[in-house]
């Protein structure tokens, strides 16, 4: 039963949610909807159990005083200290001149952004291997990413004015060509992985597992 | 009508005064839009009903705006909105100030010129009722392919299960997932499995539950630690699960730690931050980056190379695949991410549906030559079937 309900109810929203898809019908519809509106609820309940992880994960280590213990302190008191002042705030937490607001932006996104920054320089770092010219195909993605970055700049044009052209014609075409293939490629692959869920062949995903 | 039956005149001939009498009774009787142009209202189609589509062809002359007026039944007309008078279509589906359009009720039409000019209103529209469609015609072609896949998919399964095997094209990145976790045991260390940062609802992160029950599998069967971090409290919630089912399979329920799936955050570059300071920090020997990946998968695989694990990274997402392919050893591209669980598991019945997506894409292949060709030739009917919405 422990795996058989699961497959069931996956089964069963699996054609539902495909005939909702062509049937727009309120019959179908409407429950349709419904079962989108299910799936906010139930993420919504599994942020409670998200939030307990967390707790438990970082609380235990802190009183086993494991490595970096301190830090574990700031993140759950940072943690609690937001949900509180979140909540105290009631429906105006995310208003201009809120206490929630002044934490998101003094926080947590000057530290985003410095986190983004930081792909500056990883790009930077992995294009330096990539380019490294080794094999012949590696000479021709070199070669094409040469003339894509002049034809992409202003000097580009300077320097020869077909080279924007032929930047646009490797973007345009051979570009377009490969990331359709992949794309399709790709859409045939979530059918089939759709199909094999809703099939009933594809158990890995659910608990008591299945696998062979 | 009064006829002049008088001698010396025909029979159905009026006499001038009296004919103009009469056309001016004729026109005092008929209403203005007799003269006006017409306009059609029809049920839209592959909808759910509560909705009238009313076409027109703008006239000569057209007035800065159309008040659109309906009437239900045989009662009177009132606004219900106001359109430019360019437009030569309206989609009636009632507003929140009007009472909507309800299923089963006739309803009719009438275009009038804002600002006021009696010459060009509208004809009064026949009456249309609305109904709900029980299949959208738009999506014939997405139902035609994809009942095609799906009996190609039951008929390579029946196959399978009759006996028959194929031979598929051995996907390096694969195979070296098991060399990984092998290099890891030996190593003394553990696997990280990152998920992507897209929520249970994305089919990548279903695909990477799928991946991660086998990895799983792996983990516990070498006794090797895994860790699995997850941006999404739902792909936290079935991680668990998954790794603690894998766990079971094998006989090695003991071996499961609850500590080992975690919900980090679903804030994207604090995720990053905690999996990064994961990598510097525990040192995994093979890091695992399957599922749906955006701006971090080079902050996350340049992390990784850092340290020097091994990287295996598989995604649908195209435009990160040229830095996973940079920064990982190896990289599972599109399809072939996919394919990973039939590959790892070696079920008939899941390689069966490789088959069929093999066979469907030959076909794909085949009309999309045909297609160039007809449509090369002018004749664009095939091209215009596979149009979507």
């Amino acid at each position: 039963m422990k795996r058989e309900v699961p497959l069931l109810i996956s089964m069963v929203a699996g054609i539902f949610v495909l005939i909702g898809f062509f049937v727009p019908h309120p019959a179908i519809k409407t429950t349709y909807d419904d079962i989108q509106q299910w799936v906010i609820i139930v993420v919504a309940f599994t942020y409670v159990l998200g939030v307990a992880n967390v707790l438990r994960i970082n609380w235990t280590q802190v009183s086993r005083k494991e490595a970096d213990w301190p830090f574990k302190i700031a993140l759950i008191g940072g943690m609690l200290a937001t949900i509180a002042i979140g909540f105290s705030e009631g429906s105006h937490y995310l208003d201009d001149g809120s206490k929630f607001t002044w934490i998101y932006n003094t926080f947590y996104s000057s530290m985003s952004a410095t986190m983004f920054s930081l792909l500056a320089f990883f790009i930077a770092s992995a294009a330096f291997r990539a380019f490294r010219v080794r094999t012949m195909e590696a000479f021709l993605l070199a070669v094409a990413a040469f003339i894509l970055m002049l034809g992409r700049v202003p000097i580009g044009n300077v320097i020869h004015p077909a080279l924007p052209e032929v930047a646009d014609w490797l973007m345009e075409i051979p570009q377009n060509a490969a990331k359709r293939g992949i794309l399709m490629g790709a859409a045939l692959g979530v059918m089939a992985t759709g199909f094999r869920i809703i099939l009933g062949i594809e158990k890995t995903y659910g608990a008591d597992g299945g696998g062979s | 009508m009064i006829l002049n039956n008088a001698p010396g005149a025909g029979p159905a001939t009026l006499r001038p005064p009296i004919l103009l009498l009469i056309l001016a009774s004729v026109f005092s009787l008929l209403p203005l839009s007799a003269f006006a142009f017409p306009v059609n209202a029809l049920d839209t189609p592959n909808d759910g009903g509560r909705s009238i589509t009313v076409r027109w062809t703008i006239p000569a002359n057209p007035p800065k705006q159309w008040q659109v007026l309906r009437a239900e039944g045989s009662g009177s007309f009132a606004p219900v909105d106001t359109i430019a008078g360019t437009l030569d279509a309206f989609n009636d589906e009632g507003s929140r100030d009007q009472e909507g359009i309800r299923n089963g009720f006739s309803y009719r039409y009438q275009l009038v010129a804002l600002p006021a000019d009696p010459a060009v209103d509208s004809e009064v529209s026949q009456a249309a009722v609305p109904a709900a469609s029980w299949f959208d015609t738009g999506k014939t072609n997405v139902f035609v392919a994809i009942f095609a896949f799906l009996a190609l998919i039951l008929y390579y399964i029946w196959r399978a299960q009759s006996g028959t095997t194929w031979s598929f094209r051995a996907i390096a990145g694969l195979a070296a997932i098991e060399e990984a976790i092998g290099r890891s045991t030996e190593m003394g260390k553990g696997v990280l499995y990152v998920p992507g940062v897209q929520d249970i609802d994305d089919i990548q992160t279903i695909a990477s539950m799928i991946i991660l029950g086998n990895v799983a599998r792996m983990t516990a069967k070498y006794e090797t630690p895994l860790m699995v971090p997850t941006n999404s409290p739902a792909v936290y919630t079935v991680a668990d699960e998954v790794v603690k089912a894998s766990y079971s399979d094998v006989g090695r329920g003991d071996a499961y730690r609850s500590d080992q799936v975690r919900y980090i955050t679903s804030e994207q570059f604090a995720y990053v931050a905690a999996v990064n300071g994961m990598m510097l920090r525990e040192r995994p020997a093979a890091n695992l980056f399957l599922g749906a990946f955006f701006a971090e998968s080079l902050l996350l695989a340049e992390t990784g190379h850092e340290t020097g694990a091994i990287q295996i990274a598989g995604t649908a997402n195209v435009h990160q695949l040229p830095f996973f392919v940079v920064a990982c050893d190896y990289t599972l591209i599109g399809e072939e991410y996919y394919a990973a669980s039939a590959y790892l598991s070696k079920d008939p019945r899941l390689l069966g549906s490789l088959k069929a997506s093999d066979t469907l894409k030959i076909l794909l292949i085949a009309v999309i030559v045909l297609a160039a060709v007809s449509l090369t030739l002018g004749q664009s009917q095939l091209v215009d079937f596979f149009a979507t919405q």
